[in-house]
């Protein structure tokens, strides 16, 4: 490769496609030895910010350190920025960063030195990779520790490291893997104010893996939710959340079949959620004046009426009750 | 991402080539070595028996000099095949020694901390990292073993004249070929060991222990079955065979034991093993070390 190659050159001459998905899953499966971890894996994923969602041993890690090219599919193949994960793997890496999940760091030394040594081994000059080590570090919040050995960090600041050198060479896509394990409050809020911005910035597209549906929904605005290895929902959260707009959560007393039928002749799709509640999904032309009517027809108390749109956790305990497909 | 500007902001410059990209780790790590007062003056004590060598090649090249000091030309040690060997073994015990202080933490720390993945996630590739790590040792070797012998070797080539320099040429080829071969040696079973044992102390110790277990037990197999085929496994007793090849002075039929039946004495001539022997089982070694670094260098360990 010629010293005057640049990353986004790299990038551009590789590109097959301008508007290449960026993760592009066809047909991915992996196994350790017999036991299958991910099985047929399909879709492909576009948003700036893809959150991926899942129990433990869903194979949430394994797919990430699948497509950064740490193991091999058993069958299938997926793509980053049209690139090839079976041949194109060096130069996917080259546009990507990872902040792995466990605590990762190269004993005695700074900040600085173990994010300016990242820095060069992505391929940046020594002083390019030094002036984006300091960059980093000051971006990330460490500005005034970043001399300090990186054994005597707190987890926060490690978790905080970990993000400088996994952006120091300033990838496309970044992978972040439980990025806010073990932080405090505060240290949470900081992640994800990183994570938004870098987001917002639309100079790298994320794909953030946590156990907290919370960090998910901040950030994320597609969500792939595995379960045993297969892909139970992939979905869109913008989208998701438009389409949910006229959702009613109704709390009565009386006779709430009858009434759910009612509401059900006036062409709106219900379900019976408990004792007490109706989930109604409005159709054109139909107000909530009309429900009351119908309500004092049957005798029926609606005590409760809130507009409700399915949160990550209702989408999130779907998957995990159905197994597979989509909304 | 200027340190004032707090924005994100990606990479546009020049990237350096991808094959220079493993002198990084060398690079860095010499940094870590050196900051270590006791190490930097244990290696400069290093280079004083070359200082040695190139005092004596000059003596007997300076005939004031000799006249000053009223020494006889002939009291000196002869400079001929075995004063370069004798020099190279003798640095190549530095050489262990260097090992055995820079070479077990070098991927044992970064196991430890789980750091391979962080090199692995990059452009960079297992085979760089270990070639990065290996590097580390080699190029600190050198500096102490064939480097300096060659230069000192020119030296003499230098004082004697051209026609000495093509008569010896071989040994030059020994002293390169020599302390290659055991500096490879050297920095393939640190690594393998820095691998297989996390933690330095352990990783030290058990280095050592590579180098003299099966020195002693093969020690052990000679005497008791009078033979000297036990020494394929002293990696020692292996490379001082392979030295004496390179240099020409290796001899087969070398050791005699007497034995004692009742009253009557008797000699036994014991044969070294052949040349191959020790040459193929240097190799086998090597093979080994690959094979483990292969196994344990990985980002994850996968847990079948």
């Amino acid at each position: 490769m010629a010293l005057a190659e640049t990353v986004q050159e790299h990038a551009i001459a590789r590109n097959p496609a301008d508007f290449a998905p960026v993760i592009d899953l066809n047909d991915l499966s992996v196994k350790f030895g017999r036991r299958p971890i991910l099985q047929n894996l399909q879709g492909e994923l576009r948003g700036r910010a893809i959150g991926l969602l899942g129990p433990n041993g869903a194979g949430k890690t394994t797919l990430i350190h699948t497509l950064l090219g740490f193991h091999l599919p058993s069958s299938g193949t997926a793509q980053i920025f049209g690139q090839d994960i079976r041949t194109d793997a060096k130069q996917i890496r080259s546009l990507v960063g990872y902040m792995p999940e466990r605590d990762s760091y190269i004993a005695k030394m700074s900040a600085v030195h173990f994010v300016r040594l990242m820095a060069e081994l992505s391929g940046l000059p020594s002083e390019a990779a030094l002036e984006r080590a300091h960059e980093a570090l000051f971006y990330v919040g460490l500005g005034e520790a970043r001399y300090r050995s990186l054994d005597t960090y707190s987890l926060g600041m490690k978790q905080l490291a970990k993000l400088a050198q996994a952006i120091v060479h300033g990838p496309r896509l970044i992978f972040l893997d439980e990025p806010t394990n073990g932080l405090d409050p505060p240290a949470r809020q900081r992640m994800i104010r990183l994570v938004r911005e870098i987001r917002d910035s639309g100079k790298a597209n994320i794909v953030l893996s946590s156990h907290l549906l919370r960090d998910v929904e901040e950030c994320c605005e597609e969500i792939l939710i595995l379960k045993e290895g297969r892909l139970a929902v992939y979905c869109n959260l913008e989208e998701e959340r438009k389409s949910n707009r006229k959702f009613l959560l109704l709390e009565t007393r009386g006779d709430q079949d009858k009434f759910a039928k009612a509401i059900g002749g006036l062409g709106c799709e219900y379900a019976i959620t408990g004792d007490h509640r109706v989930k109604i999904v409005l159709q054109g032309g139909i107000e909530v004046r009309d429900l009351y009517r119908i309500a004092s027809e049957y005798d029926v108390q609606i005590r409760r009426l809130s507009y409700k749109r399915d949160s990550l956790e209702d989408i999130f305990l779907k998957a995990m009750e159905n197994g597979h497909g989509g909304l | 991402m200027a340190v004032y500007e707090h924005t994100y902001k990606q990479y546009l410059g020049k990237l350096t080539p991808e094959w220079s990209r493993f002198l990084v780790i060398p690079r860095h790590a010499f940094r870590d070595v050196f900051k270590s007062k006791l190490f930097t003056a244990f290696f400069i004590v290093c280079f004083v028996p070359l200082l040695i060598e190139a005092i004596l090649i000059y003596l007997h090249h300076n005939v004031n000099a000799l006249a000053i000091l009223k020494v006889d030309v002939r009291e000196l040690i002869p400079i001929d095949a075995s004063f370069f060997q004798t020099f190279v073994n003798l640095q190549a015990s530095f050489a262990f020694f260097v090992t055995l202080l820079v070479g077990p933490p070098l991927v044992a720390r970064d196991l430890r901390n789980n750091a391979l993945p962080l090199y692995l996630c990059r452009p960079f590739s297992r085979t760089e990292y270990v070639l990065g790590k290996m590097s580390v040792l080699l190029i600190l070797l050198s500096a102490i073993t064939w480097v300096p012998q060659l230069l000192l070797f020119l030296f003499q080539s230098y004082l004697e004249g051209a026609s000495w320099f093509v008569e010896n040429l071989s040994l030059a080829s020994a002293i390169f070929i020599g302390s290659v071969v055991w500096i490879l040696l050297l920095a393939l079973l640190s690594q393998a060991v820095s691998a297989l044992v996390k933690w330095r102390v352990i990783a030290s110790g058990a280095l050592l222990g590579v180098f003299f277990i099966p020195s002693v037990f093969g020690e052990v197999v000679n005497q008791l079955f009078q033979t000297r085929w036990g020494s394929v496994i002293s990696l020692g007793a292996l490379m001082k065979n392979v030295t004496a090849g390179l240099f020409g002075t290796f001899v087969q039929a070398s050791t005699h034991y007497t034995n004692w039946d009742g009253r009557v004495g008797h000699e036994i001539i014991v044969n070294e093993p052949p040349l191959w022997a020790s040459w193929f089982a240097l190799f086998v070694v090597c093979c080994i070390c690959l094979a483990l670094l292969s196994r344990k260098v990985k980002a994850y360990e996968v847990v079948r």
